[in-house]
């Protein structure tokens, strides 16, 4: 691609990740959450794909670091389930709702601009989903990206 | 709280989160090695069984078991701040699931086995194993769910490791054709049941299962979402006249994998009959639909075994058997249901031919898969799947003809093998509903075996043909697998009615208990 | 008549992606008649959601009583994931296809018979 698309892509890729980011870890509070965070993320990556070739990106998107990023997120998924299971309670409860540590502020009434410290297990679990994504949607259009350059397009 | 303790409440969650751990870990244990990875597999596979063994023990023991996700109880269906409605995920494992749980165990474990030497041969088999527990997951979850949205999530899950698992061969581009074809099918199947659950969701603001049964009124928007749910379901279990898809992605599918499809196609025909009995039972129309299922069970058994028998391939005719030996399992619940309105009938003969079918549904993932399984390690030693191109392999592969003739003569009804049992069941019932019926059964079964004394013929007997002189046994632990479902397609030959007694008659009873299902979820509402 | 709008689009669409998948040769086409038929229901189930005079499930921002259930979005929302799934399943097979047959047509991609 052209050397305009190029630098926008760069400008773009930051911002584009951390508005990812920013739905990630306001999930519980605004619309969208792990899966939405995540696949903005991945557009950012897919807009690096397409405006650099698949030999320019391989060395810097590598398929492993995609894959683990996968793995940690869905095991990190269950993981937050189980360990409700190891405070004797039941599969996926919300042990940190209102316990006062990490995330565990109760929620205030009315309307208000909505508190980051709140909602328990939900938030991690976003992180999860959301990195489970990033991993997951990149390393597809990683995928396709290889299959299309083996033919020369 | 002692950790047997632990296992036992939390049986119904494990049971999913168990093999979604070990389908997730297993690229990056694939990565130590490949004797660990095995292990791996082969442990969480034990460990998943031995739950599902667990929580069918204890349903059977004790009644249906609840489990609510992320409630403060297990129990805990309607949360008390929710007005009377059920909110959370729930997972209601009553007899009838728990039946189909141990078949799921049982042909998971065998094929899990017998994958560890049949599929050593391939690289990459980080993603097979990992699609294998997804589809693991998939049926627990589609037979355990009591929610009508989580059993459509679970439904797609299921597809997408299906449709990957098929595909998983490229085979020149053959096996692809096949998975796309499924896929296709099943995701305009899930948008059929997407479009009820919407339905129902619009006319009973409720999701769960014994919610919308408890206030079910059969108007015209439920008798449309019936007639979507089982469109999309008889297609997904393969019956006719949409079953053609089943042959392609049998065949295609490596034939671990294939053993295992049995187990999803019967996971969807759970779900038909899980909708039918529970959502619908007694409000619906009984005659009508239970006709209609029949009907689809008679056309699937005649056009299977008809479409089996000119077949050169050898799982492409396996393949058409299946289709055909799932129309016994809808005959008999059909019959069972068109006659579910009338006590007298009911008992006279409607429960057996439920038991039948549903004895069907056990039997026949047993011998189906020890069936596709010999054909696999014949495919696996011998590079083809053409009948005419076989022959003389009785010289050479003398276990896996034994295990062969156990699992045709089972499919074939003839005692004392467990099809024989099933079958007697249905056959009995069903002359009493409908003589026609019951003889259009028996000829069928007698093609069945015509059908298979020729594949017998013509892979087994005759003279060891030279180009397969060196030809070796398959390895041990695909015998072991074969042996497994083996020794089950014998034992429940021989002693057919304690099972019936301790397995089938309660699932039977479970299914078709409306009443009890919606108070074990809604607490005796 | 303006309460069915949603539902007459609702209509419309399934036909059309009916129409789609039934008619169309492409496989690309084809799962685009796909996804048409998936937002089809999807619009659907979140319509059924709609109640006149509700506020959207956002606890911060609603006075409580007068919120709708979220659980028509939260079915649509994970309904799409598993569309983007099949998506991107559908388009990996079209792409093998593509490499071994040299066609996405599936009138040409007819090697298994019987």
């Amino acid at each position: 691609m052209s050397r305009i698309v190029r630098t926008a892509a760069d400008l773009l890729y930051p911002v584009i990740l951390i508005f990812g980011l920013y739905i990630v870890a306001h999930g519980h509070l605004t619309p969208g959450g792990g899966f939405q965070g995540g696949a903005v993320i991945a557009t950012g990556g897919a807009l690096v794909i397409v405006a650099y070739s698949y030999k320019e990106i391989s060395g810097w998107l590598k398929k492993n670091v995609l894959l683990g990023r996968e793995v940690i997120g869905l095991v990190g998924f269950i993981g937050v389930g189980l360990l409700a299971l190891a405070f004797g309670q039941v599969f996926f409860f919300n042990y940190l709702a209102g316990s006062g540590s990490l995330f565990g502020m109760p929620v205030p009434y009315g309307i208000n601009a909505g508190e980051l410290n709140t909602a328990g297990v939900i938030p991690l679990m976003n992180f999860a989903v959301g990195i489970e994504v990033w991993g997951g949607l990149t390393i597809v259009i990683l995928y396709m990206l290889s299959g299309l350059e083996k033919e020369g397009c | 709280m002692t950790f047997a303790d632990f296992i036992i409440t939390n049986a119904p969650a494990l049971l999913i989160v168990v093999p979604l751990f070990a389908a997730f870990l297993c690229p990056v244990i694939g990565k130590i090695s490949t004797t660990v990875r095995n292990c791996w597999v082969m442990g969480m596979m034990l460990i998943t069984a031995a739950i599902a063994f667990i929580l069918a023990y204890r349903v059977f023991a004790t009644g249906p078991v609840l489990y609510v996700f992320g409630a403060a109880a297990t129990n805990l269906a309607v949360p008390l701040d929710s007005g009377g409605i059920p909110i959370r995920i729930i997972f209601m494992v009553d007899a009838m699931s728990a039946f189909m749980g141990i078949i799921c165990a049982i042909v998971g474990v065998s094929v899990l086995l017998y994958s560890l030497s049949s599929e050593s041969r391939n690289s990459s088999l980080e993603g097979y194993y990992t699609l294998f527990f997804l589809m693991i997951a998939g049926v627990f979850g589609m037979v355990s769910t009591g929610d009508i949205f989580n059993f459509f999530v679970f439904l797609e899950i299921l597809s997408l490791a299906s449709a990957g698992m098929i595909a998983y061969r490229v085979d020149g581009g053959l096996a692809v054709e096949a998975a796309l074809k499924y896929l296709v099918l099943s995701t305009l199947g899930a948008i059929l049941v997407l479009f009820a659950i919407g339905i129902y969701y619009g006319e009973y603001n409720a999701l769960n299962i014994a919610m919308i049964a408890q206030r079910m009124q059969y108007t015209m928007l439920d008798k449309i979402a019936l007639v979507l749910i089982v469109a999309a379901l008889a297609m997904k279990c393969g019956a006719v006249p949409l079953h053609f898809w089943t042959p392609d992605a049998y065949s295609r599918a490596p034939s671990s994998v294939t053993a295992f499809l049995v187990v999803a196609s019967q996971a969807s025909l759970y779900g038909l009959f899980r909708v039918v009995f529970t959502m619908y039972n007694v409000t619906m129309n009984c005659v009508t639909v239970g006709w209609i299922i029949i009907i689809l069970g008679v056309l699937s058994m005649v056009v299977g075994v008809t479409m089996a028998i000119p077949q050169k391939d050898i799982k492409r005719l396996m393949a058409y058997h299946a289709v055909s030996q799932t129309g016994y399992m809808l005959l008999g619940v059909g019959v069972g249901l068109a006659v579910l309105g009338n006590v007298a009938l009911t008992s006279a003969f409607g429960f057996m031919a439920m038991e039948g079918g549903i004895f069907h549904i056990f039997n026949h993932a047993m011998y189906k898969g020890l069936l596709f399984l010999t054909a696999g390690a014949i495919v696996y030693r011998i590079g083809t799947r053409d009948l005419n191109k076989m022959g003389g392999l009785g010289h050479t592969m003398k276990y896996t003809m034994i295990f062969f003739i156990i699992g045709a003569l089972a499919i074939a009804g003839i005692p004392p093998l467990n099809g024989f049992a099933s079958k007697l069941m249905i056959y009995e019932s069903v002359y009493l509903f409908n003589p026609i019926l019951a003889i259009i059964a028996m000829v069928v079964s007698i093609l069945t075996l015509a059908s298979f004394v020729k594949v017998f013929h013509s892979v087994f007997m005759g003279p060891q043909l030279p180009e397969y002189a060196e030809v070796k046994e398959a390895p041990l632990p695909m015998l072991i697998g074969m042996g497994i479902l083996a020794a089950i397609c014998i034992l429940f030959g021989l002693f057919p009615q304690p099972v019936v007694d301790m397995l089938v008659a309660p699932a039977v009873h479970a299914l078709a208990d409306q009443g009890g299902y919606i108070a074990s979820v809604l607490g005796g509402a | 008549m303006l309460w069915n709008l949603p539902f007459i689009t609702v209509v419309v669409l399934t036909l059309i992606g009916l129409v789609t998948v039934l008619l169309k040769k492409n496989i690309i086409k084809i799962l685009l008649g796909l996804n048409i038929l998936q937002s089809a229901a999807n619009l659907f189930i979140v319509a059924l959601g709609y109640r006149e005079g509700g506020v959207a499930p956002i606890f911060t921002l609603a006075p409580s009583e007068l919120m709708v259930m979220p659980t028509p979005q939260a079915l649509v929302l994970t309904s799409i994931v598993i569309g983007v799934a099949t998506s991107a399943l559908v388009l990996s097979f079209a792409m093998v296809l593509q490499k071994k047959y040299g066609t996405v047509d599936i009138d040409k991609i007819r090697r298994l018979h019987g």
